[in-house]
């Protein structure tokens, strides 16, 4: 599809299923894969099964030292991070009444917060390499918002704007900074609605079905491209024509 | 020019690929050099790097020519 030989690729959140097909995807076409994700046995088994080109970086995001040290590491260790996928992120839902303030930091510390600092260290790196590829994974819901996930939802669109800003900033550097929005999706995330959420879910979706994680990598795969050298600044939606934005 | 004039020349010639002709001491990174605005934080973040001091945003403003840069770094490590 989209030839990576030779690129060295950080994917966040590669324990989990959306960040495991998306691993999957940049090593299939070639690249050379960083994991990261919290879960050592998951990580391990994902690159056991990838066999050559990968190598794990497991860090919590929700600390911020360890979050400038991945980058550090990722950067020494894979020879230059060419490709980052931000793709980690938790939820933490409850009505907006009764949401606490550690639900709202803790899913703003890692699903923003450690964006803008590990993108931040792998940065500078791609502009003088004059090149570089910044995925950054949000969600549908970061622009329809969401009941019961305010924090989320905010921390989703935090991404949007985050992103058009520096792609702005780095153009002309030749680093491309953009979004892949998700729908619903297959994945432990969406595992834990109940039925009853899923069909109200499916009245709102043309395609009446849920996406799978290896859909949203390929528009990862797209991204990450040397095809897709003149897009930036965008977001990607995958989300089966629920929203049409 | 001293061993640290050198040194700021060298990183102005790698980065901004100009000739080393044009990289006088009152030459301006940006009207003279071709620098942009991004091209100015990353000069400042070299010289950081090379000389192991650290330039603050608004010691960085004033930083507008070779000179500028060499004048600071010599008195940051004075």
């Amino acid at each position: 599809m989209f030839d990576l030989s030779g690129r060295k690729a950080l994917v966040t959140g590669a324990s989990g299923g959306i960040g495991e097909e998306i691993a999957k995807i940049l090593h299939a076409q070639g690249a050379i894969v960083g994991l990261h994700g919290t879960r050592v046995e998951k990580l391990e088994a994902l690159a056991n099964t990838l066999g050559e080109r990968v190598q794990i970086f497991p860090a919590n995001l929700s600390d911020r030292a360890e979050v400038k040290a991945l980058g550090e590491k990722a950067e020494a260790e894979l020879g230059g991070v060419d490709i980052l996928v931000n793709n980690a992120g938790i939820t933490k839902d409850g009505l907006f009444v009764r949401m606490s303030d550690e639900d709202w930091d803790s899913v703003l510390e890692v699903n923003l917060t450690s964006v803008f600092r590990l993108t931040r260290e792998l940065t500078h790196p791609m502009m003088r390499r004059r090149f570089g590829r910044i995925i950054n994974i949000t969600s549908i819901v970061g622009v329809t918002g969401n009941p019961g996930q305010a924090n989320y939802c905010a921390s989703k669109a935090g991404m949007i704007g985050f992103t058009k800003s520096l792609a702005q900033e780095i153009a002309t550097r030749n680093v491309t900074v953009n979004c892949v929005a998700p729908g619903f999706i297959e994945s432990a995330m969406t595992g834990k609605l109940n039925d009853r959420q899923k069909e109200a879910i499916m009245g709102a979706i043309p395609m009446k079905r849920m996406g799978t994680g290896a859909e949203v990598a390929s528009a990862v795969a797209y991204l990450a491209s040397t095809e897709a050298g003149y897009v930036t600044g965008q977001t990607l939606h995958v989300n089966g024509g629920m929203a049409m934005i | 020019m001293g061993d640290i004039a050198e040194r700021v020349k060298k990183i102005v010639i790698d980065h901004l690929g100009v000739d080393a002709d044009k990289v006088s001491e009152g030459a301006s990174f940006i009207d003279d050099l071709g620098a942009d605005s991004l091209d100015t934080v990353e000069l400042v973040m070299a010289f950081e790097e090379e000389f192991g001091v650290e330039i603050p945003d608004d010691a960085a403003d004033s930083i507008l020519t070779v000179g500028d840069a060499v004048k600071f770094i010599e008195k940051a490590q004075a």
